[in-house]
């Protein structure tokens, strides 16, 4: 395992890496029914099943290693398993919180082996797996009951539970890093990070971890009201391999907060932005050419360590996105004199009174 | 918003049940509220970080700390600033690091159980991603040498740094400050000691800071507040120069330092220094005169109250203060004749400001619901008020069925959205996420619901709207439907959801909006028009989206023609109309037209935005729109009776059938001879999968199939109309001169109307059943579509000499072309008619060089003259 880790190291030393597209778009172009979700496994469940992508890792994996694969032809580096909602908590909605384990070591298991297929067909292009840990369909900072906000629909123990069934599947799966993505709320990151520190103290190990926030409107926030700074304050404690942004904007509206974040992480930047914002019609319509050249900007101004994309994007605009920034230098991690951060919803660097 | 980098942090000491006996009285009473205003004025006073301390014999700390920063955490502008999670116990600061998703400081722990416990603590404060304050503390008890202080701090430290790995920049020291002036001689020199270990500290363990609790260094003097917070002062001159980083006041009482009075200040500075042994008898001798002076007073900006009162409940909504809220909905409310004006006015107003400021990204979520549960104090202090006045029309009240559509789980919107509009006294019944059409309908019905709410945030969620839209339709709902979530939008409600549902369809924009919307749908008096607006508003965007092509990704020809519209052909046999060529119509009754006109566009042609009826009781134009209505119906009158207008008609039918893009109309049944081809352009953006691209020659059986027909019309009621415009012209009166050419269009429509109508039921015949009343018509709820050459379906303007002259037109109905295609008389309408259940109304938007090429050629014209005609599709 920290061969494997070395190795990633090493090469994000040299280049900007490149991960996956989207999942979640990909599955929704195959306009799959009911039945294809259901498989012949659940076809008696008493539930709706179509939208659960997640299960199609049990119930129709050759989609799913499809969609691996076409994103590796493209030129992936890193790809994402196909677990987004793989906790117990999001698969409440289907009644399946007891597959919630099986669902990820499945998913790792199927991106490991679509993986290791190209790893084998291209030795000087090794290829990653990231376990996707998705920021659960709840949030542990709002409430959801008027009358009283003070009131959590789950607890930080619940989330953390769910959180280390989930990572704990994936580890077992043969995932090479652990991706805490498109947080929402950070207190269900720090969950998250939380359960993932100790899955790995239970099973003596570690893997690179990857956090990745998504700022939800136009104030620069998440949902749960902190600034893209204080998010990196409330999480920094993770050690991440890499922190970044993912989904909510297209590469153009996600600029500044990556700017931002730039500027103040000591780790490195991976940032896969949606395929512009979604059209009138609900649509993501940007071109590979216009979110390729955009990254390449940001490439070129030496934003970026690891770059991919999200809701909308395709191969083409992996394949885009990789030849965009091929030959490009990563971004030089800064070294930041140590300083005590702090946060609430708002930063605060307190520096030392008597300097 | 607090300074990014900040010199000498005060840390809120007033949330502590321990020191401060007004929050303890209001944990006790369980008044949280009140509670959480204690934090929120911290905060004003410049507390850069709150402490926070629950720890009494007699309270359940854990459940105290858990509550209290979950509510914390609902008030953005408490919420800003980190939390010091202060206890002794460590259960305590565990459940409060479950709480709070910034990066909190926990409030100490120390060497006090010894090392392995101080070992576990530290490791999960790192787990959990906080700072620590570490206790001068060991097995042996607190330190109070100088030496032992920073002793047990830098035993503290390496044990920190060496073996566990927190960051030495995490670490907070309290070496421990306790009183002075007390009489006891040992104690004499605390401050001194306090003041001495923060430089050791500062020198010797790097990036560590220095904190204690302030208001200790006084205690032999509490009573006597302006002493105390000289004492603070000085205290705080002192040690901050020392390296002293954080510590807990009462942030917004402390003296500023040269503010002292000198003899004051002397005799302070002598006690906390310890620089003469009488100093306590020093400072004894003149604390009394001081007494009672008072501190100072707290800082608080209340500019804002001196504004008009609809001013100040906008800035206590977009702040999100509580504090004055009843008082000022009081003052507006003797202000309006009725209670719910309060509402549906400053209230409504400060909302809408709120959701502009969303919107430009100058407010986050959490503030927005925070305004909202400001709202909903304003709004229950009204209700026993309008619950009172019983008036018609004072209902605040109503109910929303919400549900997250099939196939999409995503509710976190919904459920904000829910939170906001309970708030604002809506009963709300959520039916979760994944709710298919029928539950949603049947929970309406149910409930009587006032109006249903739908959510979602994938694209597919889209489709599923249409869907639950198209089914309210089919089961006679009229309950106003709103909609919402991240993919949705204003422009595709209009084009894709709104089409499906006659009832009220609105899009809200975000959860700040909400209460706006929901608050109109349910109001009596504002309801009607609202709903007019929304819908003039949304056809117009439906109109211009149909008419702008989108300059969206272009599919080859090819490809566009391989995802051809594909109309069931099989088992649907076209009807033979019931004769083919011509037939004319001169003079056709002008009353039996008057029924079918669309008035609404009539109202617009007068910039008047509305629906008709309605338009006719708007608030705002309600007035003028009845005095233009009467006048219309008086010249209308004259028109029919007078026969100032002559309506002229011709249709036409013909074999036909399509042969790839155009439509080949033969001179007789036995389709052996060709009359003329049409030739119509295909949408050539890219579809969404499902999505054809359409071409009207899709809708025609191909050649070979079977037989089908098309059709043609050219209408007008222009004729003698220039007699009566030269009469108004000569008499400069030009209001009629206008009326009287808006009411030739307004029948040229009805009557292009009127022969739809006829050809589906008579001349052609494919829909002798239809029984659609006028609104309905108006709402082209019928089968086939007739569409005109030049506008979206058929963009090209130049085909329409081909249906002039196919249906003679010039001659058998007295209408012209223009050079540039226009018709004269100008209230004219002419079109082709089309007939398979499936066809419907399209924009074929921007095509690509390829197809402009292929028409070219096809039309027989040069490249160059078909790009003139039909410019505004050519891609860019």
């Amino acid at each position: 395992m920290s061969g494997k880790l070395e190795l990633l190291n090493k090469l994000a030393a040299e280049r900007i890496l490149v991960m996956d597209g989207a999942m979640g778009t990909m599955i929704q172009k195959r306009k799959l029914q009911e039945a294809d979700y259901r498989g012949e496994r659940f076809k008696d469940w008493p539930s709706d099943l179509k939208g659960n992508n997640d299960l199609l890792v049990l119930t129709n994996p050759d989609v799913i290693a499809d969609i691996h694969a076409a994103f590796l032809e493209a030129g992936a580096d890193i790809i994402e398993t196909d677990t987004f909602n793989g906790t117990s908590i999001s698969m409440a909605d289907y009644d399946m919180q007891a597959l919630a384990r099986e669902i990820n070591v499945e998913g790792a298991r199927l991106a490991r082996r679509v993986a290791d297929e190209w790893t084998a067909r291209t030795p000087d292009k090794p290829r990653f797996v990231a376990g996707s840990v998705g920021p659960t369909n709840k949030t542990l900072s709002v409430s959801p009951d008027v009358n009283n906000p003070g009131f959590r629909e789950v607890n930080f123990d619940d989330v953390v539970a769910a959180y280390e069934e989930q990572v704990d599947g994936l580890i077992d799966g043969g995932v090479d890093i652990i991706l805490i993505e498109t947080v929402f709320d950070t207190l269900n990151a720090k969950a998250a990070i939380f359960a993932t520190e100790n899955v790995f103290e239970a099973r003596g190990t570690r893997l690179p971890i990857m956090l990745s926030c998504t700022v939800t409107d136009m104030s620069g926030r998440n949902l749960s009201g902190q600034t893209v700074e204080a998010f990196w304050y409330s999480v920094r404690h993770a050690k991440p391999f890499t922190i970044g942004l993912n989904c909510a904007f297209g590469a153009e509206h996600l600029r500044p907060h990556a700017v931002t974040l730039s500027a103040i992480a000591d780790a490195r930047i991976a940032i896969y932005p949606n395929a512009g914002l979604p059209n009138e019609m609900g649509e993501y319509d940007e071109t590979p050419e216009v979110t390729g050249g955009h990254l390449k900007e940001w490439a070129e101004e030496g934003l970026l360590n690891i770059v991919g994309g999200c809701c909308g994007t395709t191969p083409e605009h992996i394949a885009a996105i990789a030849k965009a920034v091929e030959g490009v230098a990563p971004r030089k991690v800064p070294k930041h004199k140590p300083a005590m951060r702090l946060s609430g919803i708002d930063p605060i660097t307190i520096i030392n009174a008597a300097e | 918003m607090s300074k990014p980098t900040a010199q000498f942090i005060n840390v809120g000491e007033r949330t502590n049940v321990a020191g401060s006996a007004k929050f303890k009285k209001l944990i006790f009473e369980e008044n949280y509220e009140e509670a959480v205003s204690v934090a929120r004025h911290q905060v004003e006073g410049g507390a850069q970080i709150i402490d926070i301390n629950f720890d009494d014999a007699m309270l359940d700390a854990e459940e105290a700390m858990e509550k209290f920063l979950k509510l914390l955490a609902a008030e953005p502008d408490i919420a800003r600033v980190p939390v010091m999670i202060d206890s002794s116990k460590w259960s305590v600061i565990e459940a409060g690091l479950k709480c709070v998703q910034g990066k909190a400081v926990v409030n100490s722990i120390s060497l006090k159980e010894g090392k392995d416990d101080f070992v576990s603590y530290a490791k999960r404060v790192m787990r959990y991603g906080a700072a620590v304050v570490v206790m001068a503390f060991d097995e042996k008890g607190q330190a109070d040498t100088l030496e032992r202080k920073f002793d047990i701090c830098k035993r503290s430290y390496d044990i920190l740094v060496n073996e566990v790995g927190f960051p030495p920049e995490d670490i907070i020291f309290d070496p421990n400050i306790f009183a002075v002036a007390t009489g006891i001689e040992e104690h004499d020199n605390y401050g001194v000691d306090f003041i001495e270990a923060t430089k050791l500290i500062k020198k010797n363990l790097p990036y560590a800071k220095v904190s204690g609790g302030v208001s200790n260094v006084s205690f032999s003097f509490r009573g006597n507040n302006p002493v105390r917070e000289a004492m603070h002062s000085v205290f705080l001159y002192h040690a901050v120069r020392a390296g002293m980083d954080m510590g807990i006041v009462n942030a917004g009482q402390l003296t500023v330092y040269s503010d002292i009075p000198p003899e004051l200040k002397e005799r302070v500075e002598d006690v906390v220094l310890n620089r003469r042994s009488d100093a306590t008898e020093r400072l004894l001798e003149i604390a009394d005169q001081f007494k009672g002076q008072g501190g100072v007073a707290r800082v608080e900006d209340l500019s804002w109250r001196e504004q008009p009162v609809a001013k100040r409940l906008e800035h206590a909504l977009v702040k999100g203060i509580a504090d004055y809220i009843i008082e000022d909905t009081e003052e507006a409310r003797q202000m309006f004749d009725r209670p719910i004006e309060v509402i549906e006015g400053p209230l409504m107003d400060g909302m809408n400001v709120v959701g502009d400021l969303f919107g430009a990204g100058e407010m986050f979520l959490p503030q927005v619901v925070k305004s909202a549960r400001v709202m909903k104090q304003s709004v229950n202090y009204l209700q026993p008020y309008i619950e009172a006045e019983k008036a018609e029309g004072a209902k605040a009240k109503g109910k929303i069925v919400m549900a997250t559509v099939k196939g999409d789980v995503h509710d976190i919107g919904k459920n904000i959205v829910g939170v906001v509009l309970q708030c604002n006294n809506f009963e709300v019944i959520d039916l979760g996420v994944m709710v298919p059409w029928a539950d949603i309908l049947k929970a309406a019905n149910d409930h009587s619901a006032d109006m249903i709410g739908l959510s979602g945030l994938i694209t597919p969620s889209l489709d599923e709207m249409v869907t639950v839209a198209h089914e309210m339709e089919r089961s006679g709902f009229n309950t106003p439907l709103l909609i919402g979530g991240a993919t949705t939008s204003r422009v595709h409600t209009a084009v894709k959801i709104a089409p499906e549902y006659s009832g009220a369809v609105t899009h809200v924009l975000d959860a700040s909006r909400a209460v706006g919307v929901a608050s109109t749908l349910v109001s009596e008096g504002m309801r009607a028009d609202f709903v007019a607006k929304v819908k003039a508003e949304y056809d117009d965007i439906r109109e211009k989206r149909l008419a702008r092509p989108k300059s969206d990704r272009l599919v080859s020809l090819e490809a566009a023609r391989a995802n051809k519209a594909t109309p069931d052909f099989e088992a649907f046999t076209p009807t033979r109309p019931a004769f083919t060529g011509t037939r004319v119509f001169d003079e056709y009754p002008l009353a039996e037209l008057v029924p079918y006109i669309d008035w609404t566009p009539f109202f617009r042609t007068w910039e008047l935005a509305g629906n008709y009826p309605a338009i006719l009781e708007d608030k705002v134009v309600g007035e003028s729109a009845r005095s233009l209505f009467a006048d219309a119906q008086a010249m209308l009158k004259q028109i029919v009776d007078e026969k100032w207008l002559t309506a002229r008609a011709v249709v036409g039918f013909w074999p036909a059938n399509a042969v790839g893009d155009d439509v080949v109309l033969y001179t007789g049944d036995n389709r052996n001879e060709e009359l003329t081809r049409l030739h119509f352009l295909r949408q050539q953006v890219q579809k969404r999968e499902g999505r054809a691209n359409d071409c009207l020659a899709d809708f025609v059986a191909p050649e070979g199939t079977k037989p089908d027909w098309v059709g043609g019309f050219a209408v007008t009621t222009g004729h003698g109309i220039e007699e009566h415009l030269a009469r108004f012209k000569a008499a400069h009166d030009d209001y009629n001169d206008i009326l009287l050419k808006a009411l030739a269009d307004r029948l040229a429509e009805a009557f292009a109307e009127r022969m739809h109508e006829r050809v589906r039921k008579e001349f052609w015949g494919y829909a002798a059943d239809e029984n659609l009343d006028k609104a309905e018509l108006i709402k082209e709820r019928y089968s086939g579509i007739r569409p005109a050459p030049g506008y979206p379906a058929c963009p090209d303007h130049s085909e329409k000499p081909e249906l002039f002259r196919l249906l003679d037109a010039e001659a058998e109905a007295g209408i012209q072309l223009t050079e540039s295609f226009a018709m004269l008389p100008t209230a004219a309408v002419s079109g082709f008619y089309f007939a398979h259940p499936e066809t419907h109304y399209f924009g074929v938007g921007k095509v690509g060089e390829d197809q402009v090429a292929e028409y070219a050629d096809r039309r027989g014209v040069d490249t160059d003259q078909i790009k003139r005609w039909i410019r505004p599709n050519l891609a860019d």
